[in-house]
């Protein structure tokens, strides 16, 4: 069993709101010097040939439309 | 003209999907685990949180069983028509184009909405007139309709661009005001508002009820 770890994001360009509230909020609490902030997904799983996992992100893991997959 | 109204676990307005049809036709329930349309001449994916919406909207749902079947019964042509959670199953089994992103206002918002026709020539939309404006509900959260700017000229060249929200009314930040779309054909319609909410002036509006009407229009294959 190998553990996989595939984090998934917005693709650059599509509006993002959860990742520009996230920006506004943290000068809020006194943080400064934060910018281009973005929400996405991280998908742990233990899998028994690493070489699906690409596949499994195209087919379920994430929509290649609107997001990108990095797997580590 | 027989609907049928797919039922998902987290399908909600399949009751109110059934009813409208029913107005205009007979209705069955399709359950999601069978490999059956019962024979139905078009098929209706209505709104709810199918599968609990877990990973992303309708990710799960588009890889039930009896998604296998829609897909086989849309590809020949046969009639589909997606609402909300519907939409959003259709546009992740890439039946239809785009993909919907949670509204910029990140909020769950319900209100009654005016759509503006587009398309008066898709088999959902044949009893309505271009350019004319029909007051639904809508209620959803992720409800943003995206896709790349070279896949929304071709579907503004293909005519594929079925409702806009009217001016003023798109509440959920969709590209191009649009609120609903249909694939190259036009059997196959998917919209967020929910026109199976509109179909007695009782409730504030009737003109849902076209949609459901425009089909039963439709000469059975």
């Amino acid at each position: 069993m190998s553990r996989v770890r595939v984090l998934i994001r917005p693709k650059a360009g599509i509006l993002d709101p959860q990742g520009q509230t996230v920006e506004r909020a943290l000068p809020a609490l006194g943080f400064e010097g934060v910018s281009n902030v973005h929400v996405g997904r991280l998908v742990e799983l233990d899998v028994e040939d690493p070489a699906q996992v690409p596949a499994m992100c195209e087919k379920l893991l994430a929509n290649p439309l609107i997001e990108d997959y990095e797997i580590q | 003209m027989k609907f049928g109204v797919v039922r998902f676990p987290g399908t909600c307005d399949d009751v109110d999907a059934f009813l409208a049809a029913s107005r205009v036709g007979e209705a069955e329930i399709l359950w999601h685990a069978d490999h059956d349309l019962k024979g139905v001449d078009a098929v209706i994916i209505p709104g709810g949180f199918s599968y609990g919406d877990h990973l992303r909207v309708g990710a799960v749902a588009r890889f039930s069983p009896v998604m296998r079947e829609v897909e086989l019964f849309a590809r020949n042509g046969g009639l589909v028509l997606g609402i909300c959670n519907g939409f959003q199953v259709l546009c992740e089994a890439g039946l239809l184009s785009g993909a919907l992103l949670p509204n910029t206002s990140l909020r769950f918002t319900c209100r009654q909405v005016d759509l503006e026709v587009v398309n008066a020539s898709t088999s959902w939309t044949n009893a309505c007139e271009v350019g004319e404006v029909l007051s639904v509900p809508a209620k959803h959260t992720t409800g943003r309709y995206y896709a790349p700017d070279p896949v929304l000229d071709e579907l503004e060249a293909n005519g594929q661009i079925v409702l806009k929200y009217a001016a003023g009314h798109n509440f959920n930040g969709s590209a191009r005001d649009i609120a609903g779309v249909s694939n190259k054909a036009g059997n196959v319609v998917g919209l967020m508002p929910h026109p199976e909410h509109a179909v007695d002036v009782l409730t504030g509006s009737a003109d849902g009820l076209k949609l459901f009407a425009s089909a039963a229009a439709v000469p059975a294959a």
